[in-house]
């Protein structure tokens, strides 16, 4: 299984001659593995510019990226390769299907891997599985699926290429609380199933409190916070200061402590503020 | 990236041509380029690049963004200055070799050429650095509007030019997109034969049709749902209003013509 690495990596857009913006800027990382790392920021912090740089769509203006210690920029082959072996799901994939039936949408990118015929129906069907589609829905037009289906099918695409790392932009956007429920435990099942690393855009500090091992948060194109998710949530102050989001229990013992109860503002998860509840008002806490 | 492609050019300003009423300066590009094709000789022509000059002055439009507009037809433009330059047999020959003549007159002919075409797109080019896509439209609207007369649908062509200049940058980011996505899926777009290539496009297109239809239905029930009805009884948010600035620049103009017709009746020859 790969493990990526990111060195001092810019990324500058604009033309010649044109006012240039700087949507990444010196960011360094690396990604053991089989973790799951969430990416967290405000729109426009440079994260969708990052993430495009893992399986090179975008070519750095400085700094390298490194897969299992190679440099995927260093020629077209590697570059390639990186393609098959890290595989990006942009945010609404849907609007990427084109194939008359979905079996054929699912194909198009283990075809482009030029796999045997037998190689690829294994990994289209795996893929469907993966993603809860059924048989019957295979040999149907992607434009006659519903929305929910439809970013199935089109995550199913990705994942057949059974990449070993997978990063996703934002899987769960516009979907509505059952679809994202679906979307999550696919991606948490696939890590589990296959050991992949799993890298995760979002903008719900709850999916990423619950779902990965590790967190980084952008800021202006900058690495604000970037560790386990303890590490992270631990900061919450900070969080707020972004602008960002946390997680509704750490908002709550915030504001608690704002109020200037002695408590604890490291907690993310609704069993660490239960307990953390218990340890303040429950029996014997005061005695 | 294909990002990068210019469309629609316009610069904010607030130089004397982007005050100007957009009708006036439609029109009055339209009266340059004809007047620039009448131009015979050199004097003529001459007026019309210093009028050119001042007109980019004016406009405050910088020197290098308006040459970066011209490299597109840099191709065309010597493509005819050559054409020019060996097909002109009249003159005096200053050198033979082969099919090749070079002749005085041919040389004078070239560079004629190549200063015409040049300052004919630098003054389009003008215009729509100093005009608005939408000002553009409304100001072509309002200039074919005695076609209504002959029931040509001049506000919906009108409007369907604003849409199509609206959508054009949308697209353009879409067609982005959809390329990320399926380079992500190993989609080879930039390797292979004609066949090849032309199979490539068709993981971009049909998302891209797919989406532009979207947008579409989008669009027209967004505007149904405001009660748009076509341009019977419609009001403009910025009327058009032609001021002194106007008046000033069409008396000039009217100069300008006359000052051609001069030129050329005075010096008869080419140079």
């Amino acid at each position: 299984m790969a493990e990526l690495e990111v060195r001092s990596l810019t990324h500058r857009y604009g033309a010649k001659h044109m006012p240039q913006v700087t949507a990444v800027k010196d960011v360094s990382l690396r990604v053991q593995a089989g973790e799951l790392l969430g990416v967290i920021g405000h729109t426009g912090s440079g994260k969708s510019t990052l993430i495009q740089h893992f399986n090179g769509l975008l070519t750095p203006t400085s700094g390298e990226v490194l897969l299992d210690g190679e440099n995927i920029f260093r020629d077209k082959q590697a570059t390639r390769a990186a393609r098959f072996r890290v595989g990006l799901c942009f945010q609404y994939p849907e609007y990427q299907l084109f194939e008359e039936t979905v079996y054929k949408d699912i194909a198009f990118g283990p075809r482009n891997m030029q796999l045997p015929q037998d190689e690829i129906d294994r990994r289209v069907r795996r893929a469907a599985q993966f993603v809860e589609l059924p048989d019957a829905l295979l040999e149907k037009s992607p434009f006659d699926l519903s929305g929910g289906e439809k970013r199935r099918a089109a995550i199913a695409g990705v994942l057949a290429m059974e990449p070993e790392i997978l990063v996703l932009d934002e899987p769960t956007a516009g979907l509505d609380p059952k679809g994202r429920e679906t979307i999550l435990s696919l991606v948490a099942d696939y890590r589990r199933q296959t050991g992949s690393t799993v890298i995760l855009v979002s903008h719900s500090m709850e999916d990423i409190a619950r779902l990965a091992t590790k967190a980084l948060v952008m800021n202006r194109g900058e690495v604000a916070l970037y560790g386990t998710v303890d590490e992270v949530f631990s900061q919450g102050e900070r969080l707020v200061a972004m602008g960002l989001d946390v997680p509704a229990v750490t908002r709550i013992f915030l504001s608690l402590r704002e109020r200037g109860l002695p408590v604890r503002t490291d907690v993310y998860t609704l069993e660490q503020g239960a307990a953390e509840y218990l340890r303040l008002f429950g029996k014997g806490a005061r005695a | 990236m294909i990002r990068d492609v210019a469309i629609g050019q316009y610069l904010p300003g607030h130089s004397f041509l982007h005050k100007m009423d957009a009708r006036v300066k439609i029109v009055c590009t339209l009266a340059f380029i004809i007047a620039i094709f009448l131009c015979k000789n050199f004097w003529s022509l001459g007026l019309m690049v210093f009028a050119a000059l001042v007109m980019t002055l004016l406009s405050r439009v910088p020197f290098g963004q308006l040459l970066r507009s011209l490299r597109p037809v840099a191709f065309i433009l010597l493509f005819t200055a050559i054409l020019n330059l060996f097909y002109t047999k009249a003159g005096n020959v200053l050198w033979h070799w082969k099919i090749f003549t070079l002749t005085d007159r041919g040389i004078y002919t070239a560079v004629f050429m190549a200063v015409r075409i040049l300052s004919l797109i630098s003054v389009s080019a003008l215009l729509t650095f100093t005009t608005t896509p939408t000002a553009l439209t409304d100001g072509i609207e309002k200039l074919l509007s005695p076609l209504k007369l002959v029931k040509v649908p001049v506000h919906s062509l009108a409007m369907m030019m604003t849409l199509a200049l609206r959508f054009i940058p949308t697209l353009i980011e879409e067609i982005d997109r959809i390329m990320s996505a399926q380079k992500a899926r190993g989609a080879d777009l930039e390797t292979g034969g004609f066949i090849r290539r032309a199979k490539a496009l068709l993981p971009i297109l049909i998302p891209l049709f797919v989406s532009a239809f979207r947008r579409a239905y989008d669009l027209a029930y967004a505007m149904e749902c405001r009660c748009y009805r076509g341009g019977e009884g419609r009001t403009r948010m910025k009327q058009m209003r032609m001021g002194v600035r106007d008046g000033v620049a069409i008396a000039l103009f009217a100069a300008l013509t006359a000052g051609i017709f001069l030129l050329n009746h005075f010096f008869a020859h080419l140079i």
